[in-house]
């Protein structure tokens, strides 16, 4: 282990560097854009309010709460400070509960939608398009085109589509929310039943949307390695087949994780989409509800939020890769 | 260039996608010389008119000519289309709770039933256990089926303007037609009305037309930003190079979907143009572009080419337009392509969260999306309203992708089948 030191420092570092600019621009695209988002939100809460000193007094102190009458770098301090305590203020929308607690509501249930959605899509794609490589002809001419054309169906179109079929015709599957809205959470067979019954559509149109791009891309890291010269000689040298296939699909399963770290921020984005389609009650509708609400501390600290999680995942991803990819052990061993 | 041409439309797949891509595109800008509606007129006092050929009643009713043609299954049809098996079955369950034995009733034999009905339906008995809206769906069936045998005409009457009692002007019998050709108002709604009351394909039309528009400006603005960046990066090198990758690296990690959210919200709703999202998209998604780009450009900066016209003196800008951005071209352009399909999709995506362009001005796809799933059009089985809307979103993506995979075959062998 002492090896890996280097490696997962500098890992390390970069993500703590990644995670810092994340944060400045979480701070600063609102704040650089034209107009001035107090007085919007002033405009907003004001509407049908004729006093004008009243509504004044409102932008005062909405402008006070926002600290936007402070200088830049004070407003940073202060902004920070409040993030490390784990307040982002309170919501407008949904006056007076504070941002973190809404958040802390639904964040649990899009970690527990599309983690193992996500995993298992890249699982089941990889497999596809592995087996593609190998077996070639009739599967191959099968999941290719359908994997090709699912990579390119918008998520929240594959969504609707689930939606129709399983929800409104077959009626297998309810077609929104979390759990029955007849229920309140407890930890009764019913409500766990419940759950479970509502997370299949919305788990399995993650897993669909996965599925296409990794197995377009296992298959073609599949064809490279079948055809590398370390294949040919171990047929040459007798060395059963199942044996090559192991090393085939282990050499071309490592790039394939890099690209799930490179596109688990795009497959999270499709994701969120997914959920509005379902009503499902994570940060997806959280912030479809904040848009509609137009509150701003709900969408800056659930974005800040997903960057994070994002962030989390791919560092993650680094650190399994690290372990895995013996190219990596063998450089820490010089 | 004639050869790269002809080599590239010799690409089954690159040909195919094409075909789809051009179709779409034609379509989208010939339609509009063809029907000359506005596409955000609302048309229809309602939502979700389903597909069909709307032919105005009171012109057919007032057309000059009517035609009598004797067809015999006329009374059939016209029964079971007021009266269909669910309505027969409505019936029976009706008598039998009024207290008719079940063994006198026969759903098949329509004027039996349709007598037993009418000797004993009654509006205001209640039957117990039964819903209000089931009651009144009772009194409209009632409704719709009295007269249903009878085979005399229709009388049309009109209100006198002076005394104000109404005078007989016409008679319609049942065996009188009118030809649609000659009815002066027919409406042709091949896809329906959306939740508006807005005419599903013109509006469709003019939304692929903006949202073709929308990933074009997207995509062209990603790949400038992207080829910029990876010139410079690649070519100059340096402490350059380094800052450069170094943000490059950093919006790699950073969803961009995250950046498009927290931008879109900023700017407000009042400034968000079409254009203005996408600018927005075209700014968040350079990246790819960009690393891919300065790679190619790092393995071409020290062919000999390249040296030979720094020893000639030429200056960086030359050097950039003729002895790199030749090799890169083929790279860029499928970028591009790609580019425009994930702009297409992207705004679609915004849309879905009420981020999308302002919704007054002109229709997107993502809008016809996000106004579907407001209206609920997929719970209610209004299909015209999303299903077109999702299948031309899902062509253009794949078309391009199948013309960037052709274009890939073409330009880089190793990977010709």
């Amino acid at each position: 282990m002492k090896g890996y030191r280097k490696y997962f420092t500098t890992k390390l570092v970069w993500f703590l560097t990644t995670f810092v600019f994340a944060f400045l621009l979480n701070f600063i695209l609102p704040r650089l854009m034209p107009g001035d988002p107090v007085a919007v939100i002033t405009q907003r809460v004001t509407q049908g309010m004729t006093s004008q000193s009243g509504a004044q007094a409102v932008y005062e102190q909405y402008a006070e709460q926002f600290g936007t009458n402070k200088p830049l770098w004070e407003q940073f301090a202060r902004y920070m400070a409040n993030v490390v305590r784990g307040d982002f203020g309170v919501s407008f929308s949904q006056y007076p509960r504070p941002v973190a607690q809404i958040l802390g509501a639904s964040i649990g249930w899009t970690i527990a939608l599309q983690f193992p959605a996500i995993i298992v899509g890249w699982l089941i794609g990889n497999t596809l398009g592995a087996l593609a490589a190998y077996l070639k002809g009739g599967f191959d001419k099968v999941v290719m085109p359908v994997s090709i054309f699912i990579s390119n169906f918008p998520a929240f179109g594959m969504a609707v589509i689930l939606l129709v079929v399983f929800g409104v015709n077959l009626r297998w599957f309810p077609t929104s929310g979390g759990y029955g809205f007849d229920l309140i959470p407890s930890a009764s067979w019913g409500f766990v039943w419940s759950v479970i019954v509502h997370y299949q559509l919305p788990f399995w149109s993650v897993v669909l949307i996965s599925i296409g791009g990794q197995a377009i891309g296992m298959r073609s890291m599949a064809i490279y390695e079948l055809n590398a010269d370390y294949v040919k000689y171990a047929r040459f040298m007798g060395i059963k087949d199942w044996k090559i296939i192991g090393y085939v699909f282990r050499n071309a399963m490592l790039p394939q994780i890099t690209g799930l770290a490179l596109s688990i921020g795009t497959m999270v984005g499709g994701a969120l989409v997914a959920e509005i389609i379902f009503s499902y009650p994570g940060l997806g509708y959280t912030i479809l509800n904040g848009v509609i609400g137009q509150d701003y501390p709900l969408i800056s600290a659930a974005t800040l939020i997903i960057t994070v999680m994002v962030l989390i995942a791919n560092f993650a991803i680094e650190i399994i890769y690290g372990l895995i990819d013996p190219r990596i052990k063998a450089a820490q061993a010089d | 260039m004639i050869n790269t041409l002809r080599q590239i439309f010799r690409s089954g797949k690159f040909v195919a996608g094409f075909s789809i891509f051009a179709a779409i595109l034609l379509g989208s800008l010939i339609y509009p010389l063809i029907i000359r509606d506005a596409p955000l007129t609302i048309i229809g006092q309602g939502t979700f008119f389903p597909p069909g050929i709307y032919v105005s009643v009171y012109d057919s009713v007032g057309a000059t000519t009517t035609y009598t043609l004797d067809i015999d299954d006329a009374a059939v049809n016209r029964i079971a289309s007021r009266f269909n098996e669910e309505d027969r079955l409505a019936v029976k369950e009706w008598l039998v709770a009024a207290g008719i034995p079940e063994a006198e009733i026969d759903t098949a034999d329509t004027e039996k039933l349709l007598a037993q009905w009418e000797t004993n339906f009654d509006s205001t008995k209640r039957i117990p256990g039964m819903t209000n809206a089931k009651r009144n769906y009772y009194i409209r069936l009632n409704s719709s089926i009295d007269g249903l045998l009878s085979s005399e005409g229709l009388v049309i009457a009109a209100k006198n303007a002076e005394t104000g009692a109404l005078e007989q002007i016409d008679t319609i019998e049942q065996s009188d037609y009118v030809n649609v050709t000659e009815v002066a108002n027919v409406r042709v709604l091949p896809l329906g009305t959306d939740n508006f009351g807005r005419d599903m394909l013109t509006e469709l039309v003019a939304a692929t037309r903006v949202s073709l528009s929308i990933g074009f400006i997207a995509g062209t603005v990603a790949t400038l930003i992207g080829l910029t960046l990876g010139l410079l990066a690649g070519y100059i090198g340096g402490w350059l190079d380094d800052i450069i990758m170094f943000v490059t690296n950093l919006f790699t990690v950073i969803p961009s979907f995250v950046l498009l959210i927290l931008i879109s919200f900023s700017i407000g709703q009042e400034q968000r143009g079409a254009f203005t999202v996408a600018v927005v998209i075209g700014f968040t998604s350079w990246v790819w572009t960009a690393r891919a780009v300065r790679a190619q450009v790092v393995s071409l900066r020290n062919r000999d080419h390249v040296n030979l016209s720094k020893l000639s003196g030429h200056s960086i800008v030359y050097i950039i337009l003729n002895d790199i951005l030749p090799y890169i071209a083929s790279y860029v352009v499928m970028a591009l392509i790609l580019q425009i399909s994930s702009g297409i999709l992207a705004e679609a995506g915004l849309s879905i969260l009420g981020l999308g362009p302002k919704t007054t001005e002109v229709p997107t796809l993502g809008l016809m999306m996000n106004w579907a799933r407001i209206y609920q059009a997929d719970i209610q089985g209004r299909w015209w309203a999303y299903l077109p809307v999702l299948v031309t979103i899902a062509s253009v993506a794949f078309s391009m992708n199948l013309m960037n995979t052709g274009l890939d075959q073409v330009f880089n062998p190793a990977l010709r089948d």
